[in-house]
């Protein structure tokens, strides 16, 4: 009977949690467009020291020998996980503010002097340890800020709604653009403004969610079965409320590389050579007009970074998008 | 109703303090030395940075400065700023009517195109018009504002050079201004040239304002798009719809005469929030194309730590936040009837 029982249950339970996703992809070709975007980035982040192998400093960091232009093993590991800063410094080629159009030794172009493929393939580490970092900190600070808010109410809920409705009361860049003058450039900095100003919108999700969940049947029914409030609120109903987190989530892994790169290109991003997509940004501002008589000839300059930045971007709102349209009930 | 509009006026002060009083706080992480640099006017001064700090109280507690920088703000001096080598109120004064001009410029088509996508969008659901206004919105998204503007700026100055690259004035118009032969009657260069009767003016200026206008009009549509689509859907789906429909009402005059004025409760959320969001666009766009404005003053005040430029671009920006949200809610009013403050 006991056997009987599981082979009823359990491939209906499979089934029912593959068909989201399988009907999420089977369906939807932007979707599937989004998906593969976002790999190609996955793989260049995984592959980048064979895509732009190490020079310099960054061959020191690493300990690689004279006849390696590919780290061995281990320090292809070390650098794609716990990438030496080293390595994150855009090799210059060269002081000639001019740019140079692509060459065998660099094939996307030179700006500054920096490698441009160089600073686009690790800048996409840059972009993912940016968004992971950033969305990691602020859905924890929203969530229990939000379940916080939702599950204890009366004063608690009023000061901390109102302390978002301060972080509300301006437009979010000119609050990071304050924080970023305050903390002063470089990466860290920016994902501390980053975090400290885009808690407040997850938390006003959650609490929303808390506050209808909360007074579900499902809340009752543990509480009548003993449990502490501390329980049901992390057990019971936070696992239910961060749902609808997920759209936003993905969503906002592709736009904060974005706000960063405005920093960036404000001049208050990372520090000059940073591997950074906005940082070759600010560089092309420079160069829109050619030299006289060929006006395109520094194309290579804004045309690489421009795509980058937008192809990342847009993979993750295609899927953010997507997920959205297939999660909301009255698409069904 | 007018206890209900008193009363968020009142509250606008109480946000402002706590806007102020944030910044504040935020800024005492900046090294004493380098904000008393904020208030020296040429580099002789930069030799007498601890008398600087001293008359300014720079070293004070975090309360006792706000509460100078309080008293100060209520007597109408919110302090220089170094950035623009002007008092921040002349500043404001000076920048904010390019801004505005921009603004304006931007919102009224940004809105009538977005919403048309929507509700486009929304009538022919699930078909090619739909997928089509669908994919446009996700890249308006995922479109950053200063790569788009770089773009334009290579192709219609650089290349074709049929826009002008900076500023909202050629010099040959921005003389006019200068000598008083085109009166500043409402700051705005498009309306003051036409006042005057200058339409080689009024072009020039129109000319500066397209690409600045395309780039915040591309970067700001993806939300509003889709919110129409969301609530004329809603609003499409819903049984009064089903009743006009049995009554025989023609399919046109439902969509336009009872879906999208349900739907637009949403569209003017959004559309509030879109000025919120040209603001901030503002300030990557007029450093972008060099436009004269408080944006890009305010990226450069705070590239510089210019504490006293800060603080006035935020009041300014917290001031318009605040009474955006509260015509919001008196819009609400208007369109429906149902909602009433009391």
């Amino acid at each position: 009977m006991t056997v009987a029982e599981r082979l009823k249950v359990r491939p209906v339970n499979v089934k029912a949690r593959g068909s989201f996703w399988g009907r999420l992809f089977r369906h939807n070709r932007l979707a599937r467009v989004g998906a593969v975007l976002v790999s190609l980035f996955i793989l260049v982040a995984l592959l980048a020291p064979v895509l732009a192998p190490p020079q310099g400093n960054c061959r020191r960091a690493l300990g690689m020998t004279e006849m390696q232009t590919i780290p061995g093993p281990l320090a292809y590991l070390r650098e794609v996980v716990a990438t030496p800063d080293a390595c994150l410094q855009m090799p210059r080629v060269g002081f000639a503010a001019q740019p140079n159009p692509p060459a065998a030794d660099a094939p996307l172009g030179r700006v500054n002097g920096y490698d441009i493929r160089y600073g686009l393939v690790w800048g996409t580490r840059t972009a993912f340890f940016l968004g992971l970092t950033v969305l990691a900190i602020t859905v924890t600070v929203g969530s229990l800020v939000g379940l916080a808010a939702g599950f204890l109410g009366g004063v608690t809920d009023n000061l901390l709604m109102r302390l978002t409705d301060v972080i509300f009361a301006f437009p979010a860049l000119v609050l990071i653009l304050v924080l970023v003058a305050a903390l002063g450039p470089g990466l860290l900095n920016i994902i501390i403004a980053l975090s400290l100003v885009s808690w407040a919108g997850l938390a006003r999700v959650v609490r929303s969610e808390v506050l209808r969940l909360r007074e579900l049947e499902f809340a009752a029914a543990a509480q009548s079965l003993g449990a502490s409030r501390v329980r049901i609120a992390l057990r019971h109903v936070l696992p239910n409320a961060i749902g609808p987190l997920l759209t936003i989530v993905v969503l906002e892994m592709g736009s904060l590389p974005i706000v960063a790169g405005s920093l960036s290109f404000l001049g208050l991003g990372t520090p000059l050579g940073y591997a950074d997509w906005g940082q070759l940004i600010a560089l092309a501002q420079k160069w829109i007009q050619g030299p006289p008589g060929q006006p395109f000839a520094y194309w290579y300059v804004t045309l690489f970074p421009g795509l980058c930045i937008f192809a990342y971007s847009l993979g993750w709102s295609l899927l953010g998008d997507s997920l959205a349209e297939a999660l909301d009930p009255r698409n069904r | 109703m007018l206890s209900f509009v008193l009363r968020r006026l009142l509250a606008l002060p109480l946000i402002l303090l706590a806007v102020t009083f944030l910044i504040v706080l935020v800024m005492q992480l900046i090294p004493v030395e380098q904000r008393a640099v904020a208030y020296t006017t040429d580099l002789a001064q930069l030799g007498r940075i601890p008398e600087i700090i001293k008359t300014n109280h720079l070293d004070a507690g975090v309360f006792e400065q706000y509460w100078r920088w309080l008293g100060l703000a209520l007597g109408g001096n919110l302090g220089f700023s170094r950035t623009s080598g002007q008092l921040v109120l002349q500043t404001l004064q000076a920048r904010f009517p390019a801004t505005l001009e921009l603004t304006l410029f931007t919102l009224l088509p940004l809105i009538s195109l977005s919403v048309w996508l929507g509700s486009k969008a929304a009538v022919h659901r699930g078909q090619a018009v739909d997928a089509v206004i669908r994919v446009l919105a996700v890249i308006s998204y995922s479109t950053p504002s200063f790569v788009l503007g770089v773009w334009l700026l290579v192709i219609f100055y650089g290349v074709l050079n049929l826009l002008p690259g900076t500023g909202n004035l050629s010099n040959d118009s921005a003389i006019y201004f200068l000598t008083g032969e085109i009166r500043r009657v409402t700051g705005l260069t498009t309306i003051d040239a036409l006042l005057s009767g200058r339409l080689d003016v009024f072009w020039d200026a129109l000319k500066h304002l397209i690409m600045p206008v395309f780039t915040l009009m591309v970067v700001g549509s993806a939300g509003l798009i889709k919110g129409t689509r969301t609530s004329m859907l809603e609003a499409l789906n819903s049984d009064y719809i089903r009743t006009a429909r049995a009554k025989g009402v023609t399919e046109g005059v439902i969509v336009r005469k009872h879906a999208r004025r349900n739907a637009m409760l949403t569209v003017i959320t959004l559309a509030g929030l879109s000025v919120s969001g040209l603001l901030q666009g503002a300030v990557i766009a007029e450093t972008l194309f060099g436009y004269p404005g408080v944006g890009a003053w305010a990226a450069q005040a705070a590239a510089l730590g210019d504490l006293p430029g800060v603080l006035g671009f935020a009041l300014l920006a917290a001031t318009v936040v605040v009474l955006i949200n509260l015509a919001i809610d008196l819009a609400y009013t208007v369109i429906d009837p149902r909602v009433r403050y009391a």
